[in-house]
C-alpha cells in the first residue's frame, strides 16, 4: 500500500524523523488555517500518488494568506496525469542549502536490506543512477544485525556528505531504518533530505510503501486503507477480502493461485481477448468466496464473459462447483461463464455442475486452459 | 534418486491439529510419505488418526528421528515455527504459510544462513515438494504427478507458482513423461530456496534428464538463474514466465510478483532464459509441449 506524502510524513513523525510543521487541507479555508498555524511562507502541495506534481503546477510557494487562497483554489480539483487532487498538504517553507537522497528497501537478489544514500537529491534517483551512478552509495544491511546511528555516520561519510551534515544524517538514517523495519515498509524514501543553512537535517518529502502482509500488527494503518485510491470494483472486492486488480478488458477472470491468474490473463490476451481484471480466489476458496468473486465480476459492466480457471490443490473441485451452483442461485449473472476445472477432486466437481442442470447459455465447461480462453474470448468479442 | 526428499524422509507437521495441517498432513501420509509426528504446543499425547502429537519440535525429533518438517501455521506464528524447527535439528523445512511480513522473512532467512547453515527452507508461501512415488510434503495433489521411470527420461520441475506447478505436472502426465522431483519455491520476495539451488541439484541428479522452470514477474531470480544455466546446466530446459500482461506497480496476488521501475518484467526474464538456451513457451501448455519435444529427443 502506497501512502500519500502527508501520510508518509505523519508516519515518519511516529519514528521521530524531523519533518516540516504543516497540516492537511481539503478546502481553501482549511488551507489558510493550516498555513496560519505553520507560519509563512508556506508550500502548498497537491497530494496525488504520481510523479511530476511540481511540473504540473501542483506545488506552489505562498507568502501570505491571499496567495494560499489563490494556489489552494487552483490546485484542489486539478487533474494531474489522471489523478484528481482532493487533498492538500500545507507546510512551512524550508530554506535549503543542499538536497540529498536516502532510502531503505529490500534487495530481493541479495536478500538483505539496502540503504541508498546520495548527495544528489531532489531529482529522481533513477536519473542519478543513469547519469552519475558513482554518486549513489549502496550499502547492504543484514537484517539480523540492524543499522545503528554509528552505521549511519559511516554511510554519510562514505557518501561524501559535508562534515556539517554527517551527524544529522546519521541520526535520521537510524530513525528511517527503524521506520522501515518496525514500521513494516517495502520502501521508506526521503527525497529530498535537506541540509538547512542553519545546519539542521530534515525530511522535505516522504515516499512510503507499506507491506500489506504486516497489516495484522499495525492497527494504525486502518486510516491509510480508508484513503487508498481504488476504483469501485476494487472497493467491492476489498469488502469481500478478495485479491482483485481492475483492468480494462471484457473477459472477467477468476482463478485460484496468483500464478494461474496471471497466466490466465496472458492466455486470454494471446488468443485475442483482453482481461477485465485479475482475481485470485486463493488457496482455501469455498462456496462463499466464489459467490463473492462472481458478485464483484458481475458489478463490472464491461464484462462480456467470465472465465473461471481452477486447478485444484488446496481448493477442491467440488467446493468450486458448489460455489458456482450456489452463486448462480444468488446472483443473476449478466455474462455467461466458461469454466475449466482440473486437479484435486475435479471429476466430482464437474459432476456437480452437470447434475445442477445449468443451461449451456449460462455455463460451458472446457477441458483445457487454451480452449476455455478461446471460448470466453469468442463470447466477449461476439465471434 | 530425487532431490531434497525421498522415500526415507521422515516428516513432522507443525500445525498438524489445525485445519490445513491435518488435511494436507493426512493426504501426504496417504500418498506414502513417512509422516511420523505432529507438533502443537499443549497437545502432546494426543494423536491425529494415529500420528502422535508433541509439544515441541525438539520432542518430536527425539521421539521420531524426523529430519523434515511441514509447517502449516498462520503468518503470525510461522517465523517462530521455522526457527524452532531449525534449532531442533530439522534440515529440510517446507513452509506453505502465505502472508508472512517481508521483514520477518528477511530476518528468518538471514538467521538460518548464519546460525543453521545445514537447514534448507522451502517457501514460505509455496506448494511444497513432491518426489513422485516417494515423498510428498505440502499441498500438491499427488495423483497428478507421473511417476519417474527407471530408464528415464524424467523431468525435474522448479516453480514460483503453486497452481502453475500443478498445471505442469498434469500436462507432463498427459504426455506420459515421468517427474523426478517437483519443487515449488513459492511466490514471496525472500524465498528460502531459489531457482539456482534447485537447478544445481537437478543438474547433479542422475535421475533427472531435463528441467522445466516456471517463473513470474518481479525480482531478478529468473535472470540470475539464466546466468547460472549458461555456465552450469547442461541438461535441456523449457520454461514459462507468467505475467506478460501484468500492469506495472501492482502486486499480482503473490507478494513478490510486481514489476517496479521497469524491472522484473516477464519479457526481460524470457529474453534472459532464451539467451541461456532455454526453450521458452508463451503459456504453460506450450512450455509443457516444448518439454515433451525435448524428452522425445533424449
Amino acid at each position: 500500500m502506497d501512502l500519500f506524502e502527508y501520510q508518509g510524513k505523519q508516519y515518519f513523525a511516529r519514528y521521530d524523523i524531523p519533518v516540516s510543521a504543516g497540516g492537511v487541507a481539503t478546502t481553501v479555508d482549511q488551507a489558510v488555517e493550516v498555513a496560519d498555524a505553520a507560519g509563512y511562507p508556506v508550500v502548498v502541495k497537491a497530494q496525488v500518488q504520481v510523479g511530476g506534481r511540481g511540473k504540473a503546477g501542483g506545488i506552489k510557494l505562498a507568502n501570505d494568506a491571499d496567495e494560499v487562497r489563490l494556489h489552494a483554489g487552483n490546485i484542489l480539483g486539478m487533474d494531474i496525469k489522471g489523478h484528481v487532487v482532493k487533498v492538500l498538504w500545507v507546510e512551512n517553507a524550508s530554506d535549503i542549502a543542499e538536497e540529498y537522497y536516502a532510502s531503505f528497501t529490500l534487495d530481493r537478489g541479495a536478500k538483505k536490506h539496502l540503504l541508498m544514500l546520495s548527495k544528489e537529491g531532489g531529482v529522481e534517483i533513477e536519473t542519478v543512477a543513469e547519469t552519475n551512478p558513482d554518486a549513489i552509495l549502496m550499502r547492504h544491511i543484514d537484517p539480523v544485525d540492524g543499522f545503528s546511528e554509528e552505521d549511519g555516520r559511516h554511510a554519510a561519510m562514505d557518501a561524501d556528505l559535508p562534515p556539517e551534515a554527517i551527524d544529522g544524517t546519521a541520526s535520521i538514517l537510524a530513525k528511517l531504518y527503524q521506520c522501515f523495519t518496525l514500521g513494516d515498509c517495502d520502501l521508506a524514501e526521503i527525497n529530498p533530505l535537506i541540509l538547512k543553512p542553519t545546519g539542521e537535517i530534515h525530511a522535505l518529502d516522504a515516499k512510503v510503501s507499506l507491506d500489506n502482509n504486516a497489516a495484522f500488527r499495525h492497527p494504525e494503518w486502518a486510516e491509510y486503507r480508508a484513503t487508498e485510491e481504488l476504483d469501485e470494483r476494487e472497493q467491492l472486492a476489498r469488502e469481500h477480502d478478495l485479491q482483485y486488480i481492475g483492468l480494462d478488458g471484457t473477459v472477467g477472470i477468476i482463478a485460484n493461485g496468483a500464478g494461474l491468474a496471471m497466466s490466465t490473463l496472458d492466455v486470454v490476451n494471446q488468443v485475442g481477448g483482453s482481461a477485465a481484471n485479475f482475481l485470485d480466489i486463493g488457496g482455501g476458496a469455498n462456496a462463499d468466496v466464489m459467490t463473492a468473486a462472481l458478485e464483484v465480476i458481475n458489478f463490472d459492466d464491461k464484462v462480456k464473459s467470465i472465465f473461471i480457471n481452477i486447478f485444484g490443490g488446496i481448493t477442491r473441485g467440488e467446493e468450486v462447483a458448489k460455489g458456482i451452483v450456489e452463486a448462480l442461485s444468488r446472483v443473476e449473472l449478466r455474462a455467461p461463464i466458461v469454466i475449466r476445472l482440473d486437479g484435486t477432486n475435479a471429476a466430482e466437481g464437474r459432476q456437480i455442475l452437470l447434475d445442477a442442470g445449468i443451461p449451456e447459455s449460462k455455463l460451458t465447461s472446457k477441458p483445457t486452459m487454451l480452449e476455455a480462453a478461446r471460448a470466453a474470448v469468442a463470447i466477449a468479442t461476439g465471434n | 534418486m530425487a532431490i531434497f526428499v525421498n522415500e526415507k524422509t521422515k516428516v513432522i507437521v507443525q500445525g498438524l491439529t489445525g485445519g490445513q495441517g491435518k488435511y494436507h498432513g493426512l493426504r501426504n501420509k496417504a500418498y506414502g510419505t513417512q509422516v511420523v509426528g505432529g507438533v502443537t504446543p499443549g497437545k502432546a499425547g494426543q494423536d491425529v488418526e494415529g500420528i502422535p502429537v508433541f509439544n515441541t519440535v525438539a520432542e518430536a525429533v527425539a521421539a521420531t528421528g524426523a529430519t523434515a518438517s511441514f509447517i502449516a501455521v498462520p503468518p503470525k506464528a510461522a517465523s517462530a515455527a521455522i526457527l524452532e524447527a531449525a534449532a531442533a535439528g530439522i534440515t529440510f523445512i517446507v513452509c506453505i504459510t502465505e502472508g508472512i511480513p517481508a521483514q520477518d522473512e528477511a530476518k528468518v532467512y538471514n538467521t538460518l544462513i548464519r546460525d543453521y547453515p545445514a537447514t534448507r527452507l522451502l517457501g514460505p508461501n509455496c506448494p511444497g515438494i513432491i518426489s513422485p512415488g516417494k515423498c510428498n510434503i505440502g499441498i500438491t495433489a499427488g495423483e497428478i504427478a507421473e511417476l519417474p521411470s527407471e530408464k528415464g527420461p524424467n523431468v525435474g520441475i522448479v516453480s514460483r507458482s503453486g497452481t502453475l506447478t500443478y498445471q505442469a505436472l498434469y500436462e507432463l502426465k498427459q504426455q506420459g513423461i515421468g517427474v523426478s522431483t517437483c519443487v515449488g519455491i513459492g511466490g514471496d520476495p525472500v524465498p528460502g530456496t531459489n531457482f539456482i539451488d534447485c537447478l544445481k541439484e537437478f543438474q547433479a541428479d542422475p535421475e533427472t534428464h531435463a528441467i522445466m522452470m516456471i517463473g513470474e514477474i518481479g525480482g531478478s531470480a529468473e535472470e540470475e538463474a539464466a546466468e547460472f544455466i549458461k555456465a552450469n546446466v547442461t541438461k535441456p530446459m523449457s520454461a514459462y514466465i507468467a505475467g506478460v500482461t501484468a500492469p506495472a506497480g501492482k502486486k499480482m496476488g503473490h507478494a513478490g510478483a510486481i514489476v517496479s521501475g521497469g524491472k522484473g518484467t516477464a519479457q526481460g526474464k524470457m529474453d534472459a532464459l532464451t539467451a541461456a538456451g532455454v526453450k521458452v513457451g508463451l503459456n504453460p501448455t506450450e512450455a509443457s509441449e516444448l518439454m515433451a519435444e525435448i524428452v522425445k529427443g533424449l
